[in-house]
């Protein structure tokens, strides 16, 4: 399948009071069409940033894309223009936020919020933008659409205002969906309803899936694809599979290991990762992780191990790939 | 929404009587009466006797309670009395100086919100670039600047350069209205200007404010053209806090140019305020302080109204 987003050495960094962090430190990684890929990370580690370079949105001037480059179906979209870049936003390649809370404007109807951005790329009259709001919600199973297109944010849940997220997203039948850990925010059994609704319906769709989220159970179930990464870097890649079966950087298995598994015996102990996560302003020279690893070796001090490949299309960014065992 | 509107119209009235009490108590503490004052400045020398009739005619020799009462049962009935010191009704004493006061405070509302609203959205757009100081600064000075003396540097601007002065006696706007905003234009400018630099720092911080929220991220991952985001998506949001301060800039203006008033000889509310206190003029000045109570009690009203027309979180409370 053709890769329809192809993310190059992608550099973005932040400029604070304490000095520049290197939030994306030269990331690459693809998306074919209608697959369902993964960005897993601790917070800070960048997966946010990657997302919102996609779309050109990262907050200014404390950001900027020092380098790299993101060509979606062809075309780099760094070097689009303002107003192509906006008439690829939402129609060609739309985002699902984190905080459903505060994504959507209080002051205006779920209705307005849908069709405001149809409107922003079709041509439509407002009867006919209207009837494709209902639909949409609809769609992402909200009842009684008629009447809630109405009403107001403050009047729904956590989880029907990120269905109306769903719905705006997919409003114009959009190639991609960046969905910024798009369930963190709710509750477990409603997070288990978004994911699945989102899995419909970019299947039915043909939509391809960036996943952003810190939760390896979510990767397991529904990402085709995964790359872990780690203080800006991606630190290993491959097949979802690949990467549970046979970890190959100490830091997936330190997440693996952490995290409470229903196939496992009550009994056995959640093995944090050792030491502090990064300090983004004073990152050692050689590898990112290397403080707390339990492989480490001489060189992993002095040099910065690149993502190299080790199976078919498994990835990882360790000079011991090849010898880690649980 | 209806039943919301009534309550709050029929919240109005104890606050104005407890306003009525305050005003008409504290009068009567002020030394030196109305009496007095007329004959001090006369110079002649005036008789007990003559002055406690003169007292007697006004009625200020009955007991407080009475005075108050009987003022009260004027009220009801929208009889405010007459000017204990011009004799004329009250009603209509105010109501010659009512249009030009209203006038002169809707055209400096007007131009405030002219000012600000685009202004204070300019810097905080271009944040920390020179737009946004040059705004900064302008407003600043609009702050340190008193509008009285704003109002003497306009009319010498226009004596020393151009020979001209602005028309100093009032002509309605419906009889003349060139002739009307010739005059009214430049203290509603002086006014307004000040009046706009409050408005502007505070559309500044918060388009700001908003432009960090969530939701506009959102707005911009959808396509929206950035015209759109601002006002559909910013400015909707950011005007709520802005809105407070114009309308309480609003109320105060019916009756607090009292300098700007004198410098463009303009005979308003403010005027005959201070002319009426000094006079001791009790039922003038107890009527026109609940007129300006009246003014701020309405004018707040209005803006919650506004508020829920803008943010439907307050409408379906």
């Amino acid at each position: 399948m053709p890769s329809l987003l192809e993310v190059r050495e992608l550099k973005t960094y932040l400029t604070t009071s304490q000095g520049v962090v290197k939030a994306v430190d030269g990331i690459s990684f693809d998306v074919r069409e209608g697959e369902t890929v993964a960005l897993v990370g601790e917070s800070g580690c960048g997966k946010t940033m990657s997302a919102l370079s996609i779309m050109r949105l990262i907050p200014r001037p404390q950001a900027s894309i020092v380098g790299g480059e993101i060509r979606f179906q062809g075309r780099d979209l760094l070097k689009l223009g303002e107003e192509e870049m906006r008439r690829i936003r939402g129609a060609e390649i739309a985002m699902i936020f984190q905080e459903p809370m505060t994504s959507l404007n209080p002051v205006l109807s779920i209705g307005r919020q849908i069709t405001e951005t149809v409107e922003a790329h079709h041509p439509l009259s407002k009867e006919e933008a209207r009837s494709r709001a209902l639909e949409l919600l609809q769609l992402v199973g909200i009842s009684d659409p008629a009447q809630r297109l109405a009403e107001y944010p403050h009047q729904f849940s956590g989880g029907m205002r990120q269905r109306v997220m769903i719905a705006i997203a997919l409003s114009c039948r959009p190639k991609l969906i960046l969905a910024d850990e798009p369930t963190t925010a709710l509750d477990v059994t409603i997070q288990a309803q978004l994911l699945e609704l989102m899995r419909d319906l970019s299947r039915r769709f043909g939509v391809a899936l960036v996943i952003i989220t810190h939760n390896l159970g979510v990767v397991a179930r529904y990402a085709d694809r995964v790359n872990v990464m780690y203080a800006g870097k991606i630190i290993e890649s491959g097949t979802a599979t690949e990467i549970y079966r046979a970890p190959r950087h100490p830091y997936t298995m330190g997440l693996l290991r952490s995290v409470p598994r229903l196939d496992q015996p009550r009994k056995s102990k959640l093995e944090p990762i050792e030491g502090q996560p990064p300090d983004l302003w004073n990152l050692p020279a050689g590898c990112s992780f290397a403080p707390r690893c339990r492989f480490v070796v001489e060189k992993c001090a002095q040099e910065a191990p690149p993502l190299r490949q080790v199976e078919d299309s498994h990835h990882s960014a360790c000079w011991v790939a090849e010898t880690l065992t649980q | 929404m209806h039943q919301y509107i009534l309550k709050r119209l029929l919240l109005m009235i104890p606050t104005l009587l407890g306003v009525a009490v305050l005003v008409f108590l504290m009068l009567r503490v002020a030394p030196g009466d109305i009496v007095e004052l007329k004959y001090a400045g006369t110079g002649a020398f005036a008789p007990k006797e003559v002055l406690d009739q003169e007292r007697a005619q006004l009625g200020l020799d009955k007991p407080l309670w009475h005075q108050f009462l009987s003022w009260m049962w004027g009220i009801v009935r929208f009889d405010f009395g007459n000017s204990m010191w011009t004799g004329r009704p009250i009603t209509y004493e105010i109501w010659i100086r009512l249009e030009l006061s209203l006038e002169l405070a809707l055209m400096a509302t007007l131009v405030a919100v002219l000012l600000s609203i685009p202004l204070g959205t300019l810097a905080a757009l271009k944040q920390d670039t020179w737009v946004d100081y040059f705004v900064r600064i302008f407003s600043i000075a609009g702050l340190s600047i008193p509008s009285f003396w704003l109002g003497i540097i306009i009319i010498l601007g226009f004596l020393i350069f151009v020979k001209w002065l602005p028309p100093l006696t009032f002509t309605s706007f419906w009889v003349d209205p060139k002739a009307n905003l010739t005059q009214l234009i430049w203290p509603a400018l002086a006014v307004g200007y000040r009046y706009s630099a409050v408005a502007t720092r505070m559309t500044r911080s918060a388009v700001l404010e908003v432009l960090r929220e969530d939701y506009i991220r959102t707005a911009r991952a959808k396509g929206l053209w950035e015209r759109v985001v601002l006002t559909r998506h910013a400015l909707k949001n950011a005007l709520l806090p802005v809105i407070t301060v114009i309308g309480l800039e609003f109320a105060f203006l019916i009756g607090g140019l009292v300098v700007t008033e004198q410098v463009f000889n303009l005979n308003g509310i403010g005027m005959l305020f201070v002319e009426s206190i000094t006079r001791r003029d009790y039922t003038m000045t107890q009527a026109l302080v609940l007129l300006v109570s009246f003014s701020f009690i309405f004018v707040n009203f209005i803006v919650d109204l506004l508020y829920a027309w803008l943010d439907p979180r307050i409408r379906y409370q």
